[in-house]
């Protein structure tokens, strides 16, 4: 046996394992509660929840989701009455299949007079199974459902690698099915977010799309390290080209670099080199420094004419 | 590039969020949002329309007062911020765990 609720079907092994809401216990209120316990119980539960309150804390969506759902139900007594009489045992029972069915059958004709109809977050898909299943889609009652407002907010999450955010680059993304093309400036930073106008869920009662949040997660796999528009780099330095001096080779992000190295270079040793680290974000043609520390490498087995050259060195150095 | 056409009428959007104009007007004085007089209409920039939604959801949906807006709002702002300086430090403390 199938029950078509507005859009889909659940079939009666579906609902076996649909859980059953305390929506009393969610709000934190007694079966005996009044409307205006409710309310009170769910208004301080929501200045505790609300997204605007907690913005990007998947949980407290959740949570505001839950309570909202369980408002939207208790806060109207006719949903109240079929809650109570019917909710715990909403599986089974005759009554109650014929109850929903024509309960579905008015929420038809509503919808088609309040197209959309639903509250300004989240959108109407985030009612439960249970929620859907008892009331159908249509079933929240907003009071400002005549009001427009803007979309939901969608948070996306985006992993590059370091080299690259190196340069721009156009990428075309799939969220939540659409294709959306982005250029990604370089020197983008990591755990940064940018904002795409207009790019998330729809209005509500025709209003402004939502915007989508991407943030940036850079993992970096190369041998530089990055501190805002800095890069660092460990440079191995010859024992011999650290005293007598000479001249080292080094990659950096763009390319090979030639680098002097002065006579008696200690271990540690810095070098910045001016313009050759990462790319300002959104300031084309800057670009911050590479600072380049030497370590030095002891050689290790040596011959014995080596080593007496060695000990001669030491015997002057007496 | 601010133009004109990036503001939209108080009228509009009173209508438009079912607000009354003394709402937008308490919203004004308090310094919550910007309103701008062009061509004698007065107006509010399509940028702080985000914003203006958020007071409308804090004081529909919640009950908070506009003293209690003002108020959320710094700490939003503060927390945002505080975010952003976490994970600036998140990044300069990998750099030390990964040398």
């Amino acid at each position: 046996m199938q029950d078509e609720v507005i859009g889909r079907k659940y079939t009666t092994a579906e609902k076996q394992f649909m859980a059953f809401i305390d929506y009393y216990k969610t709000l934190g209120v007694p079966k005996t509660a009044t409307e205006k316990e409710i309310k009170a119980a769910y208004r301080k539960l929501a200045r505790k929840y609300h997204p605007d309150i907690n913005p990007d804390d998947k949980e407290a969506e959740r949570k505001f989701k839950e309570i909202n759902e369980a408002h939207e139900v208790l806060s109207n007594p006719e949903n109240r009455k079929k809650y109570d009489k019917y909710g715990k045992d909403w599986k089974h029972g005759e009554e109650y299949e014929k109850a929903q069915r024509q309960y579905q059958s008015q929420q038809r004709q509503q919808q088609s007079q309040y197209q959309g109809g639903g509250q300004s977050f989240g959108g109407g898909e985030d009612f439960s199974d249970f929620f859907e299943s008892m009331f159908g889609g249509g079933g929240r009652a907003s009071s400002r459902q005549s009001a427009r407002f803007k979309g939901q907010d969608f948070n996306a999450e985006l992993h590059l690698n370091l080299e690259d955010v190196y340069t721009s680059q156009k990428q075309v993304l799939t969220v939540n099915g659409k294709k959306i093309r982005l250029t990604i400036p370089a020197g983008v930073e990591n755990g940064q977010v940018i904002k795409i106008k207009g790019k998330g869920g729809p209005g509500v009662n025709g209003g402004p799309h939502g915007d989508l949040y991407i943030k940036f997660i850079i993992n970096n796999h190369t041998a530089f390290k990055r501190e805002g528009n800095n890069l660092y780099k460990d440079v191995d330095l010859n024992l011999y080209t650290a005293i007598l001096g000479g001249e080292v080779e080094i990659d950096s992000m763009s390319s090979a670099v030639k680098l002097k190295v002065k006579p008696e270079t200690s271990n540690g040793t810095k070098v910045r080199l001016k313009g050759k680290g990462f790319p300002v974000y959104k300031k084309e043609g800057q670009y911050g420094d590479l600072i380049v520390t030497y370590h030095l490498q002891t050689p290790k087995n040596l011959s014995e004419r080596e080593k007496e050259l060695f000990k001669e060195l030491q015997s002057i150095e007496k | 590039m601010r133009t004109e056409e990036h503001f939209i009428s108080i009228t509009t959007i009173c209508r438009q969020y079912e607000i009354d104009f003394t709402f937008v007007d308490s919203l004004k004085r308090m310094g919550l949002i910007q309103v701008e007089i062009i061509e004698e209409d007065p107006c509010i920039h399509a940028d702080h329309i985000g914003n203006l939604e958020k007071i409308i959801r804090l004081h529909q949906d919640l009950n908070v007062n506009l003293e209690g807006i003002d108020v959320v709002l710094h700490l939003l702002e503060k927390e945002r911020t505080l975010r952003s300086e976490v994970t600036a430090l998140r990044n300069r403390l990998r750099l030390y765990e990964e040398g």
